[in-house]
């Protein structure tokens, strides 16, 4: 899924390489946009005979037919357990059709066993690798690239939104934001920037990658509340110095525990800080590179006790209230990534005051 | 940003029924899933049995799409998951399945009396040992039924698909008990028939009884279902259940299908009746009612046109060409394929009505087709309404309910309220599972 919705906006042809029917949960609970837009996302209808013989030409030509119809700025082909199981080669595969059309292809080798932090990133490397063109040594002064914007994240509508606002009253140019609200055009001038912002930690591969191939440094942290300012400030330090930096460190106190993507939720730790002197600690339930301590990161069930002994407020998406302990005051704050469209109405837009004032005033309740 | 891709060719999208042959057949290839959603999956299937609970076996991306159909039903406290990881397939599975759901039964806060464990396309591809998984279990925990159930769409065209093999699942737990004679079953159907069908006066007028898995909320009034002499079976996908429920029990399969030809359900009451040993009741009634309901719903929509899809009835073309019989302007039928026994009816609706247009609706460039329609459009189908824009639509999923003579008065009265109510298709069709509970009512 997170292929998919990184690259949605983008005027691309996404591909899962999987059976008739899988392409349906994407499609209900992980994409917002689907239902009034037009983008290419579709699947092989890979079938039983089909992986076990092999029948690559197949997912070849189909795919290249549907591009010569659709026209698509790019094709991106998602690898699905079964592929992975058969060994099926998702990067040479996407190289045969990229020869065949002429079109832009990424091959990505997913297997569906990862969450979207895996889709998500491997799209958003790509598109780093692949779709900015070489600046050539122009640079906008103040430009900054969003990246690691999707509504997995920041659902659809003013959170999205804000966080580019955010950027821009500071007193900086938003060059791109991937992939939300920009196009290919757009993405494909990201590195006149002069400074990243990871807002999640879709965009910590993509940043590294920028880095790489023009020096850009980049910042990674979420303008959440009155930490909007503080993260601002490491730009304009990354701008000055030009070194990367994380502006939100990994907090092991406190009795309050924020369950959901590492870099949001520690955002969110620093602004109630900020805001009402609230230590809380953030807990990752995903494959995350950036949480700092192994207790930080919680990939089974059983983990979830263990990580929250001592909790007194626990901060997560209502989903998981089912496995909280009853000792703790649970504060709903849906995630699309977890719940998918449930709670989609009442997720909070984050980068304003009001949204943490009122998170604390539930915490203390 | 978003943009349309229009325009794109219809050829081999679209085809007049008057320049078709059957079946008609579309271009296969890569497929697109429109965003409605009303019909049921396996996990809406599987919660009809009383006092189950559902444990999937399955990769992240895939347990996503389940794990949130139950959540948007409120039924997340009948369901558990196990994930399964890189290092599952290279160690087996078999150990991961019988701890983890010893794992899943040893922390329950309710004691459920059947477990329906979901296995997936992974555990075919590795060939992992299911009967010793479901031997294993049953020896560990006798109290409790499990169900065998799969979730491997990979698996659609080997052998039964996994809907099929969800409503065989269905009765699993049906056991060898002393049989009632005098008694019947439906089985197979997600909806309750019709308390207004002519099939169940029919069943009754004969000193029968008829049961189906909706009538029970708990677990023994279901397994009463093992004590029936027959069951009775609306559509294709139910008929391996009813031929396992032969087999194993001694049921006698009674093949009724869907149909909108009144002929053709004579033909099913005759064979119903002579299992019950009566005669075939007078039918007139019936179709005089359904026939009058038919003509009001002719006066109400008039010459509009109508598209139809497979969403809302098993059989669009034999719906279609009953409709066109009766003087509807029949524009569009929405399918992807058709069954054999649907010949007869594309025959006749392709004589009388050839410019009616066959659509598909997987294929590719359905996504980027434009989804209006020149003037205003009855759907019959959330599919329908999808792909015409039209906000006159009858929002019934899989028959709902309806059977027979009563379910064509019925499908006219629908179609009266489509016109007279007209709603916004967005707000109603994407919702999963149309008639399960629902978090978001």
């Amino acid at each position: 899924m997170g292929v998919c919705s990184a690259l949605f906006e983008l005027g691309g042809m996404c591909v899962m390489d999987d059976a008739s029917g899988c392409n349906s949960t994407y499609n209900t609970h992980d994409e917002p946009r689907w239902y009034d837009s037009d983008s290419l996302v579709f699947i092989t209808a890979l079938t039983e005979n089909e992986a076990l013989m092999g029948e690559d030409d197949k997912t070849v030509a189909d795919i290249c037919a549907a591009a010569e119809e659709l026209r698509p700025r790019f094709i991106a082909l998602a690898g699905t357990p079964i592929p992975a199981m058969c060994g099926t080669d998702i990067p040479a595969l996407g190289r045969v059709i990229e020869k065949r059309t002429g079109i832009m292809t990424f091959g990505i080798q997913t297997d569906g066993m990862h969450s979207y932090l895996s889709g998500c990133s491997k799209a958003f490397a790509e598109l780093a690798r692949r779709a900015v063109r070489d600046p050539g040594g122009k640079r906008i002064k103040n430009g900054v690239n969003i990246l690691g914007l999707t509504p997995l994240d920041f659902s659809v509508g003013k959170p999205a939104e804000s966080v580019a606002r955010a950027v821009a009253e500071h007193g900086f140019d938003v060059v791109s934001s991937w992939a939300m609200g920009s196009s290919l055009d757009d993405i494909a001038l990201s590195g006149e920037a002069a400074v990243n912002l990871v807002v999640s930690e879709t965009g910590y591969e993509a940043a590294k990658i920028l880095q790489s191939r023009f020096g850009t440094p980049y910042v990674v942290g979420t303008p959440c509340g009155g930490f909007a300012g503080r993260l601002m400030s490491a730009l304009e330090e990354a701008l000055s110095d030009g070194g990367s930096r994380t502006a939100v460190a990994p907090s092991s106190d406190g009795d309050t525990v924020i369950i959901g993507e590492w870099v949001a939720s520690a955002s969110l730790a620093a602004a109630l800080d900020i805001a009402a002197g609230i230590k809380a600690r953030a807990v990752c339930p995903l494959e995350s590179k950036l949480a700092g301590n192994s207790e930080d990161r919680i990939m089974e069930e059983s983990e979830v006790t263990d990580a929250l002994i001592g909790a007194k407020t626990v901060i997560a998406d209502p989903l998981w209230k089912p496995v909280m302990p009853e000792t703790a005051k649970f504060v709903p704050l849906p995630h699309e990534a977890f719940s998918g469209r449930i709670f989609r109405r009442d997720i909070p837009d984050l980068t304003k005051e009001e949204s943490i004032l009122h998170i604390i005033s539930e915490a203390e309740k | 940003m978003l943009r349309r891709v229009n325009p794109v060719s219809e050829e081999g999208l679209v085809v007049r029924i008057g320049d078709s042959s059957f079946p008609p057949s579309f271009r296969t290839g890569l497929e697109y899933a429109a965003p409605a959603r009303g019909t049921w999956n396996i996990v809406h299937t599987g919660m009809l049995i009383p006092e189950s609970h559902q444990i999937f076996v399955c990769a992240e991306s895939c347990l996503r799409g389940v794990v949130l159909t139950a959540a948007e039903m409120g039924a997340q406290d009948r369901f558990s998951m196990i994930n399964i990881r890189g290092g599952n397939i290279i160690d087996g599975m078999e150990d991961l399945i019988i701890d983890g759901v010893g794992e899943i039964i040893a922390g329950l806060k309710y004691k459920p009396r059947c477990f329906l464990v979901y296995t997936s396309c992974v555990h075919h591809f590795i060939g992992c040992d299911l009967p010793l998984v479901y031997r294993t279990l049953r020896e560990r925990y006798p109290e409790y039924d499990f169900v065998s159930c799969f979730m491997n769409p990979i698996m659609r065209k080997s052998g039964l698909t996994p809907d099929q093999l969800m409503r065989r699942g269905l009765y699993k737990p049906l056991r060898e008990t002393k049989k009632d004679e005098k008694r019947l079953n439906i089985i197979g159907n997600d909806f309750a028939t019709d308390r207004t069908s002519e099939i169940r006066r029919i069943i009754s007028g004969a000193g029968y009884s008829v049961s189906e898995i909706q009538d029970f909320d708990r677990y023994d009034g279901y397994l009463s279902m093992s004590e029936a002499s027959g069951n009775i079976v609306f559509g294709d996908a139910a008929l391996a259940g009813g031929k396992d429920l032969e087999k194993r029990l001694g049921q006698k399969l009674l093949y009724l299908p869907y149909s909108y030809d009144y002929g053709r359900i004579a033909e099913n009451y005759r064979l119903l009746c002579e299992h019950m040993g009566c005669d075939i009741p007078d039918l007139s009634a019936d179709i005089e009612a359904a026939e009058k309901a038919v003509k009001e719903a002719k006066s109400v929509v008039g010459d509009m046109p109508v598209a139809i899809d497979y969403t809302m009835t098993y059989k669009p073309l034999g719906l279609a060409r009953f409709l066109c019989e009766r003087g509807f302007n029949i524009a569009r039928v929405y399918a992807d394929g058709y069954t054999a026994d649907e010949k007869d009816d594309f025959e006749r609706l392709r004589a009388l009505s050839p410019g009616t247009e066959l659509w598909a609706t997987v294929e590719p460039r359905m996504r980027a087709a434009e989804r209006t329609y020149d003037g205003k459009i009855l759907a019959l189908g959330q599919k329908a309404a999808y792909f015409t824009g039209t906000d006159l639509f009858v929002n019934v999923v899989e028959n709902g309910g309806m059977y027979g003579i009563d379910g064509i008065r019925r499908t006219a009265g629908y179609m009266i309220d489509a016109v007279k109510h007209p709603k916004e298709a967005k707000s109603f069709i994407q919702q999963k599972g149309l008639g399960c509970t629902c978090v978001f009512e």
